[in-house]
């Protein structure tokens, strides 16, 4: 279960975004003080310069996401927390120690104060569990009809971890692939609750930091972990195929080690989708060291945000760019990737 | 999952494997309807796991894939010239029109809608009332109750602002077609499970009976095809041409009785064209005269000319069994799930498609 922080609303003299809050003016400066630097606080945000001086020793891991999710509330989360989480995983699977962070808003005028200031308390919680400071923002406000509510831009700084190193090139044959949790849980939560395709389930987003559970693996683990990606959109099959293509290796999957809980392959089944190529917004795949690779999965299967990581497939050099499933009767097929989005089917 | 873990059980799968290997003594070449069979059969991997002797052909039940060239345009046509609500299940909006699918429709600013049930659209348009919407109808004798119901709701809440644009195909003229078809190399039929679920089995003993062809109501997973295979190879082995069910679990003598008469209520058999397969005659449903005003085709009035399909597409070929994807000169060239060139390759129950996703074929590497 989920803690929910409970911070209450400021007194504010609106209750709408208004074209006013992007203009940089009072309404600004009185949207900002109350919403963002008050909640959000800390040394380097409270500046409020044109931008923040940092500290970073060693390498460093830089990257950017960009979060248009509609609905922004759906089962298990909201886009605050995923705009956090997005970013300090991407970081995780640089094998970095996230930071610092940027968080930009384009807001859509008419989105009521109140669920942008829950997105912002989620916001806060998220980066305080994952150790992350916001130093650094902006926010502009487009005209009603030309943004879907809320737009949410983060850029994140972190420390590469000294014991880590990551890289597609160090995958090889014998290499074992491994999943860290149930898939498709994200993309099917979100598409219970899409306009037009709601079904009733249980299913909440996975949507959780991983960046704890991916260093304490790396200080134990060390090199033996050859390659870490998130497996958001496009799900593990895109991942696994961008890789296998761009390493010119193969590999060997067994549908029956792939941990899909039963709800989510109830939703799949109803709407003809394939988990394996369904988002996921709190799983990575990691390729390791065939040596280590069940050690991993205990050590894994330890912590909360990976209970159910599985041992998925090897990397093979006979069949170079494929990614070969063996199905649950032990016939084989291709996968390949999505020519766009997986659309629900007919029947 | 139960109802489904057991019907993908590899001990059992194993044990019709071995099976139908025993049973078979010459080659045979069965259809399998649906393309729902289609995907699981390549999904499971079946294919290859058969004995060589036995060939499955994948039959015209893609409902995506026989929706004529032309509905597609005047869908399109529908959604931005006419500023409809157009709604339509996910699967269709890949398809190629003439000029264009209903995703680069939609990108134009066209208000197109996925939707996962009719009702939904009747929804839509209470919430509407300003702004016509319409419901691309298409699908088998599967998808026809709840498209029909969504008429009677429509005309329940006296909305004057839903229709439906209907393209509706039935199987039974489809297998007529198919064994009429001279060059026809099918021996057996694996008919749709769902499409029996709802209309039952009357339609199919004339069938058996007129074309002398073994017939095997068949489901959906690996254990249900195998099963249904077994059957139709013993028939064909034993000289016997019957109807038999192997879905019983889902299909009964005579079907959905509701579900029946909310099709038969709404909609009158009329002849249809199929993509890839001419016009069928009787083969298809139209919105009957007296509910009219739920026709979007006759509410627009759109003329749409017939526009011809790719030159190089072999789908008709293909959906009539005669030949497979890999004989197609474009399969994996020119045409590809992300550029079709026929509507084979769109859907997932395609079996273009099916071959493609399932086969390797990468699209990256050539990139």
């Amino acid at each position: 279960m989920k803690m929910e922080l409970s911070c209450p609303m400021p007194k504010l003299d609106f209750d709408l975004i208004t074209l006013g809050h992007g203009s940089g003016g009072i309404l600004t400066h009185k949207l900002l003080d109350a919403g963002v630097f008050d909640l959000l606080k800390n040394d380097k945000l409270s500046e409020q310069h044109d931008g923040a001086i940092l500290e970073l020793s060693g390498e460093s891991a830089f990257t950017t996401d960009s979060f248009v999710i509609n609905p922004i509330f759906f089962p298990g989360g909201n886009i605050g927390e995923l705009a956090v989480y997005g970013t300090v995983n991407d970081l995780a699977m640089c094998g970095a120690i996230p930071k610092y962070l940027s968080l930009s808003f384009i807001l859509e005028e008419g989105l009521a104060m109140e669920e942008f200031w829950k997105i912002l308390v989620s916001i806060k919680g998220a980066a305080e569990s994952a150790g992350v400071q916001i130093v650094t923002g902006d926010t502009k406000v487009v005209d009603k009809g030309k943004g879907d509510k809320i737009f949410i831009n983060t850029t994140g700084i972190g420390s590469v971890h000294s014991k880590s190193n990551i890289s597609v090139n160090n995958i090889k044959a014998g290499d074992s692939i491994i999943v860290s949790d149930q898939l498709a849980r994200h993309g099917i939560a979100i598409m219970s609750v899409r306009s037009g395709l709601e079904f009733e389930t249980d299913i909440e987003s996975d949507t959780k930091n991983l960046s704890k559970v991916v260093q304490s693996s790396i200080e134990k683990f060390g090199s033996d972990i050859h390659v870490l990606r998130d497996a958001t959109r496009g799900g593990v099959a895109t991942v696994l195929k961008e890789m296998a293509e761009k390493r010119n290796l193969g590999m060997d999957l067994e549908y029956k080690q792939i941990p899909v809980n039963e709800s989510v392959q109830g939703a799949c089944e109803m709407l003809g989708l394939d988990p394996m190529y369904v988002a996921n917004e709190g799983v990575f795949v990691s390729i390791v060291s065939n040596e280590i690779a069940q050690e991993y999965v205990d050590f894994l299967k330890r912590d909360e945000a990976t209970s159910s990581a599985s041992i998925i497939g090897t990397v093979t050099d006979k069949h170079p760019k494929q990614v070969i499933m063996t199905s649950a009767i032990g016939g084989k097929r291709a996968l390949t990737m999505l020519p766009g989005e997986q659309l629900p089917r007919i029947c | 999952m139960k109802y489904l873990s057991e019907y993908r059980d590899p001990e059992l799968v194993t044990q019709y494997l071995d099976e139908i290997k025993k049973t078979v003594t010459q080659p045979w070449t069965i259809m399998e309807v649906c393309g729902g069979q289609t995907h699981s059969l390549v999904k499971y991997g079946i294919l290859d796991l058969l004995p060589k002797e036995i060939t499955m052909v994948h039959g015209p039940g893609c409902p995506v894939c026989v929706t004529p060239l032309n509905l597609i345009d005047k869908a399109v046509y529908l959604a931005e010239e006419k500023d409809v609500i157009l709604c339509s299940f996910g699967d269709m909006l890949r398809v190629p029109g003439s000029e264009k699918n209903l995703l680069e429709a939609k990108a134009n600013g066209a208000d197109i809608r996925i939707l996962y049930s009719p009702l939904e659209a009747v929804k839509i348009a209470k919430e509407n009332p300003e702004r016509e919407v319409v419901f691309f109808a298409v699908g088998f004798e599967t998808t026809a109750p709840a498209n029909a119901l969504s008429v009677l709701h429509g005309k329940r809440a006296e909305l004057t602002n839903y229709s439906i644009l209907a393209s509706h195909v039935l199987v039974p003229p489809a297998i007529s077609a198919l064994m009429s078809d001279p060059d026809s190399v099918v021996q057996g039929f694996l008919a749709a499970g769902h499409v029996c679920t709802i209309m039952g089995l009357e339609e199919y003993y004339p069938l058996v009976e007129q074309y002398n062809i073994p017939i095997v109501v068949t489901g959906f997973e690996p254990v249900d095809l195998l099963q249904g295979i077994l059957m139709t190879v013993k028939q064909l082995e034993g000289g016997i041409a019957k109807l038999e069910n192997q879905y019983t679990r889902m299909v009964s003598e005579e079907g959905n009785p509701n579900a029946k008469q909310a099709i038969f209520e709404v909609f009158d058999v009329t002849n249809r064209m199929w993509r890839g397969m001419d016009v069928i005659p009787s083969s298809g449903y139209q919105v009957k005269k007296e509910l009219e005003q739920y026709d979007a085709n006759v509410k627009f009035e759109v003329s749409i000319e017939e526009a011809p399909e790719h030159a190089e597409c072999i789908a008709g070929d293909i959906m009539k069994g005669l030949k497979k994807p890999f004989d197609c000169t474009q399969f994996g060239k020119k045409c590809k799930p992300s550029n079709p060139l026929g509507a084979p390759m769109v859907s997932s129950e395609g079996a273009c498609a099916a071959y493609y996703n399932y086969s390797g074929e990468t699209e990256l590497a050539e990139a």
